[in-house]
């Protein structure tokens, strides 16, 4: 099965998913100045996985920054997850933000509204 | 062309100017401003949180001049020197009173002007809970514009500092207006 591994630069994160073991991570900044580019190579994998998914997928999501750029693609690879989910994948999404942030918290409530998927928000120590 | 460089020095150091560019706006300046900026914060010792806010705020002001500048390529003034159309914008970051300021500036057509004010009024007058729904209506209509942006940045930048979008229009000429944001960030 294949793997996808992005290593991430100051404005784009790490983004590794692994369609062997059903986990998809992504780490680090989002805030690149064009993210449709940065995030097409990850949907498209996304839309393989789906047509034959695992039957869990474990989603984590820690990012320390993103711009409202990244935030339609985020949403974009939560709404693959989702069609991913009605498929018959168990998924989870692991939303970390560290601890103080509200404005992440924020956000990954936002995409809780938005998306059918069960949300886990996960408070970091630093 | 004499300029009095003192009067520029006094006026940013009375203003306790962090950070000031004026210029065309790259990708490659935006990455470096950036990195700048964190380590100046990083200096300043301020709170993750704050840091956090003045960062991500920084991040959408300075996109907004970028994305601009893209979408109106021959703006601005002729150089009389070279005939060649300067795209400037301008840039400066502060900090007074326990107060981040980020002051942006740039050209836009006087067309687009009216435009631009009604949806800045728009979100001027919404609550704090209706900013939340606004900014996922958006996030959700699934309009995506070729930059991935889709409307987001001037909400989230209302969202994000808690405060009304402080702008201002000056009128250059028939064609050019002056857009200037005033975004203030408090502790």
């Amino acid at each position: 099965m294949e793997r996808i591994v992005i290593e991430g630069t100051p404005k784009t994160p790490t983004i590794n998913f692994d369609m062997s073991t059903g986990l998809l991570e992504i780490k680090g900044r989002s805030i690149p100045e064009n993210s449709i580019e940065f995030y097409k190579p990850l949907v498209e994998h996304l839309e393989r996985y789906a047509q034959k998914p695992l039957s869990e997928t474990s989603v984590n999501i820690q990012l320390e920054y993103f711009n409202t750029s990244s935030s339609k693609c985020i949403l974009d690879v939560f709404k693959k997850l989702e069609t991913i989910a009605k498929g018959g994948s168990q998924i989870i999404i692991n939303w970390y933000y560290e601890q103080d942030d509200e404005d992440m918290l924020e956000a990954g409530e936002d995409y809780q509204a938005i998306i059918n998927v069960p949300f886990k928000m996960i408070e970091v120590n630093d | 062309m004499m300029v009095d460089i003192y009067d520029f020095y006094d006026k940013m150091e009375r203003n306790n100017i962090m950070l000031s560019f004026k210029g065309d706006v790259t990708s490659e300046l935006l990455t470096s401003i950036l990195q700048i900026m964190e380590t100046k914060l990083d200096n300043m010792q301020e709170e993750p949180k704050t840091k956090k806010k003045v960062y991500n705020v920084l991040v959408e002001c300075l996109q907004n001049l970028y994305h601009h500048m893209d979408d109106i390529p021959k703006m601005g003034v002729v150089n009389p020197e070279t005939g060649e159309n300067s795209r400037s914008a301008i840039f400066m970051i502060g900090k007074l009173d326990n107060q981040y300021n980020i002051i942006t500036g740039n050209y836009i057509r006087t067309q687009n002007v009216e435009g631009l004010r009604t949806r800045l009024d728009e979100i001027n007058k919404l609550s704090k809970e209706e900013l939340k729904d606004y900014y996922k209506a958006v996030l959700n209509n699934g309009e995506i514009s070729e930059k991935g942006g889709g409307g987001l940045g001037m909400i989230d930048i209302a969202r994000k500092t808690g405060q009304k979008l402080n702008y201002h229009f000056m009128q250059i000429d028939e064609q050019h207006s002056f857009f200037s944001l005033n975004i203030k960030i408090a502790q």
